[in-house]
């Protein structure tokens, strides 16, 4: 909280000298202000600008640097006694990183397991070092606004092409923010990668990619019975299909007739009420659906099916699969309407004008032609069902099963990464690891299916434009 | 030969006419059919949820003791805080039923009453200790089992060894309701108090207060990056590979699953960067990447529709490229871009699955005071009563699920109208 005091003062620093630089150009200007270059609010600006970034940058790169330093003049400061085994042997990594963060905790002022006095010694030493950080930076930061406005100040004179350097500024803001999509996609490959990396270290590739046994629960104790975790996602792979295949079987007849139905013969009030309708469908949260999903239709299955007979597991994909499908219908419609609505009219009127009649054109003119474009839209749909998690994270069960029984329990892709991260987490087990490469995996095929599916969508625009 | 022709299409022009009829029919069967699942999606969480709304209470005459509450009449706020008032609301409630006498049945009574009773009665006796010594009319919150029976979802008619409540202790309520000491009132408890183990105590103050920290951090962070970002592609940026990899990198984040958003927050901000876990400002920071590309597409396309003839008589009197943007561009597609935003601010009002990475399903019981306390979120908080097995829990997920519609509802409306009202056809 007091760091963001600091940077209410700066910005406060920075509104002052804004008013100080409008007046001061206006006042060099003398008698005549049109022979100022720039407007006297760009010159406030102007120094503004001089005022706050340059302490603005310093305070954000020493928050960024200031816990490593802190921690590596911490971990410095620790007897030998503390780093080492009783035989004399170097404390391993996870250890000393446990005790890394007890310090913090005391430091803190949280409860901590440890009561040490060369922990505690340690905790104080990190206090002081913290306050000093804080302190010399609220002085660094402020002389350097304080500088910086004076110098902002000093060059203001009729002749400073203010305007032109405040211009210049803003635009290398907007150049930075348009490429945060850039960096968060860096980001995300990045880190997905590493993370990735390490996890293939412990397990093989082929084993995760082709094997057929998912057990992740890794051992307390070596001797236990199943101590060594199974890693092969085949499974999972299966049980994404299967839920996202039942999914794509509800949604994309429903969708692809509702939309054929509201482009090509709802009048016009129909279509004002129906797309709208369906349209809320998208807009309903996920946590919601699996709620729906869970608690009214699985057990609705479920019932339906011990009444004829059948044995059907109480998460059975099928539920999960069906509500997702409700939820991707109206990606499937809008999609869809928009590609039949772009079929020119010329080729209906051919059609209709040989005599078809409008269900036949439809069949036989319209819909070959928007083809491409509803390929496109069921794979964006598809892509939707790989990638949903909350449906089949309340819905969908957790054992592995390797099964095409719509009837039986199946886990997906999205359910173990949410399972694996939840709850307490080392990131040095494979059990965590796993997650990131079941994450890269996640994200590799939903970029190839939306990059196939914009590519279809494109290559049949041309077509007609 | 035209008349065999004509006699042919004749012969099936009826079968034709039948699978035209047909096709129309599956148009139509296929809308009604979304249209009957949104319908039963609504019911079925409004009738499980409206109940919710409501509570029951127990009206109970308490002595408050003052060797119980304060025995040396010190009146210290602390000696308050800490007196033992369980203890004189059990022995109210025994006193309604002078007839329990053995230990065992007098457990069974407590049952009847929830924690809440005792905050209650402390409070007040805090606000006011000039009560101390005198007899009260207190109202209670009553368990939440009683509740549900109150509401009719345990059932009276099955064995008493698959219900929760015995025969005796729905004897002993009925007696309660016919001597008109129960009340069905407003839940406010739901809309001020945070999450607790006992549902009749949980609320959803502390999610909601989590939900628009995270939402400020997003709109603060996303609104201002998309905006620039936006004017830079649609107004500065040449045409050449780097915007091209930036347009690419913008459409292709818009279909990246939200979980590995949770991934990468998980990987870089906790990990890398040492965030708290399970605060706002991370989910903010998560939600905002991911609301980022929603509001630059929007935010284009609205630049884009602003005509080319206010860009030249802005430029034409003198203006700057900047000034021109930023004095009667920006101002004018500024509904479209608003619209935009609030939709992407829908979208992560209800985003549950990056949130999970992160931590943010702690079970907190305080509302959080700042972006950086743990916090938990209103669809996260659905997810996580979703998991309870209490019945009672069904139903405050069921409104809480509501109130979460609401809020989008509005939100949604909001972009309607404001598209509606500011929308200008050039």
């Amino acid at each position: 909280m007091n760091t963001l005091l600091l940077i209410l003062m700066v910005g406060g620093l920075a509104v002052f000298s804004h008013l100080f630089g409008s007046r001061l150009a206006l006042r060099k200007a003398g008698p005549n202000p049109s022979i100022l270059h720039s407007l006297p609010g760009y010159h406030g600006v102007y120094v503004a600008l001089w005022c706050g970034v340059p302490a603005l940058i310093l305070i954000v790169l020493w928050l960024a640097f200031e816990p490593m330093i802190v921690h590596t003049l911490v971990l410095g400061s620790l007897p030998e006694t503390l780093l080492h085994n009783p035989d004399g042997s170097p404390l391993d990594e996870a250890r000393v990183r446990l005790m890394m963060s007890d310090i913090g905790n005391v430091a803190k002022g949280n409860i901590s397991s440890s009561t040490d006095p060369e922990i505690l010694a340690a905790a104080r030493y990190q206090v002081g070092l913290e306050n000093n950080a804080f302190w010399s930076l609220t002085v660094l930061s402020i002389s350097l606004a304080l500088a910086g406005a004076a110098w902002g100040l000093r060059s203001i004179s009729p002749v400073l092409r203010a305007r032109n350097q405040v211009e210049q500024i803003m635009r290398v803001f907007m150049i930075l923010c348009s490429t945060v999509a850039i960096a968060t996609t860096i980001g995300i490959v990045l880190s997905l990668l590493f993370e990735s990396y390490r996890f293939f270290t412990l397990v093989p590739l082929h084993e995760f990619l082709f094997g057929i046994s998912w057990s992740p629960q890794m051992a307390l104790r070596p001797d236990q019975v199943g101590s060594s975790g199974a890693f092969g996602a085949v499974p999972l792979f299966a049980g994404t299909a299967l839920i996202g295949g039942i999914a794509l079987l509800v949604a994309v007849p429903i969708g692809l007739l509702s939309a054929i139905y509201m482009s090509e013969y709802a009048n016009p009030k129909f279509r004002a009420f129906a797309k709208p309708a369906l349209e809320i469908l998208a807009g309903i949260p996920t946590v919601v659906y699996g709620f729906f999903a869970a608690l009214t239709v699985a057990p609705a299955i479920r019932n339906a099916g011990e009444a004829l007979g059948l044995d059907v597991s109480s998460e059975s994909a099928l539920a999960a699969g069906v509500v997702m499908g409700i939820m991707i219908i109206p990606f499937v419609s809008s999609l869809s309407d928009d590609v039949i609505s772009a079929v020119p009219q010329s080729m209906r009127e051919g059609s209709l004008g040989l005599g078809a009649t409008k269900s036949e054109t439809i069949r036989r003119v319209v819909f070959p032609a928007a083809l491409p474009g509803i390929v496109g839209g069921i794979l964006l749909a598809a892509s939707r069902a790989i990638g949903e998690t909350m449906i089949v994270v309340m819905a969908a069960g957790l054992a592995a099963n390797l099964t095409a029984n719509p009837f039986e329990a199946v886990t997906t892709v999205t359910v173990q990464i949410v399972t694996l991260l939840i709850g307490d987490q080392e990131f040095d087990s494979p059990k965590t690891l796993a997650a990131f490469a079941l994450g890269l995996v996640l994200f590799c095929i939903t970029l190839v299916l939306n990059i196939v599916a914009l590519h279809v969508v494109r290559k049949y625009r041309e077509q007609y434009d | 030969m035209a008349q065999h022709t004509t006699e042919v299409v004749r012969a099936g022009l009826a079968r034709r006419y039948r699978r035209e009829w047909r096709f129309r029919a599956y148009g139509l069967t296929a809308i009604s059919l979304a249209l009957i699942m949104l319908l039963t999606l609504f019911t079925s969480i409004f009738s499980q949820g409206l109940s919710a709304f409501w509570t029951t209470e127990l009206e109970l005459d308490v002595t408050l003791y003052p060797q119980d509450i304060d025995p040396e009449g010190t009146r210290d706020p602390q000696t308050l805080s800490n007196a033992n008032y369980r203890k004189l609301i059990f022995q109210a409630v025994y006193d309604l039923f002078p007839d329990v006498t053995s230990r065992t049945d007098r457990r069974a009574l407590q049952a009847l009453v929830s924690d809440g009773a005792t905050y209650r009665a402390r409070e007040m006796v805090m606000e006011d200790p000039s009560l101390i010594g005198q007899r009260v009319k207190i109202q209670i919150p009553i368990a939440a089992d009683f509740d549900m029976l109150a509401k009719g979802k345990i059932s009276r008619d099955a064995h008493e060894s698959t219900r929760r409540l015995s025969d005796q202790q729905i004897e002993w309520f009925d007696r309660l309701e016919k001597r008109g000491l129960v009340h069905t009132v407003f839940n406010t408890t739901l809309f001020t108090a945070s999450d607790s183990r006992q549902p009749e105590l949980a609320g959803i103050w502390g999610a909601v207060v989590g939900s628009i920290y995270t939402l400020i951090v997003t709109l603060g962070l996303s609104f201002p990056i998309g905006v620039a970002a936006a004017v830079y592609l649609e107004e500065y940026a040449p045409r050449n590979w780097f915007t091209d990899l930036i347009e690419v990198n913008i459409n292709n984040l818009a279909a990246v699953p939200s979980i590995v958003f949770g991934l990468l927050g998980l990987a870089v901000l906790l990990n890398v960067f040492g965030l708290p876990r399970s605060a706002p400002v991370v989910g903010g920071l998560v939600l905002c990447l991911m609301t980022l590309p929603t509001i630059i597409i929007a935010g284009r396309a609205a630049l884009k529709s602003v005509p080319p003839s206010i860009r030249e008589a802005a430029l034409g009197i003198g203006a700057s490229k900047m000034q021109m943007i930023f004095h009667h561009v920006l101002p004018l597609s500024m509904p479209g871009m608003l619209t935009g935003t609030i939709i992407g601010m829908a979208h992560a009002l209800g985003e549950t699955a990056p949130l999970l990475m992160i931590g943010m399903v702690a079970f907190v019981a305080d509302v959080p005071s700042s972006p950086l306390a743990p916090a938990t979120v209103l669809p996260v908080q659905i997810y996580l009563w979703a998991d309870s097995p209490e019945r009672a829990f069904v139903e405050r997920t069921s409104a809480a699920i509501i109130v979460l519609l609401a809020f989008l509802i509005i939100m949604n409306s909001g972009a309607v109208i404001l598209r509606k009202k500011f929308e200008k056809k050039w």
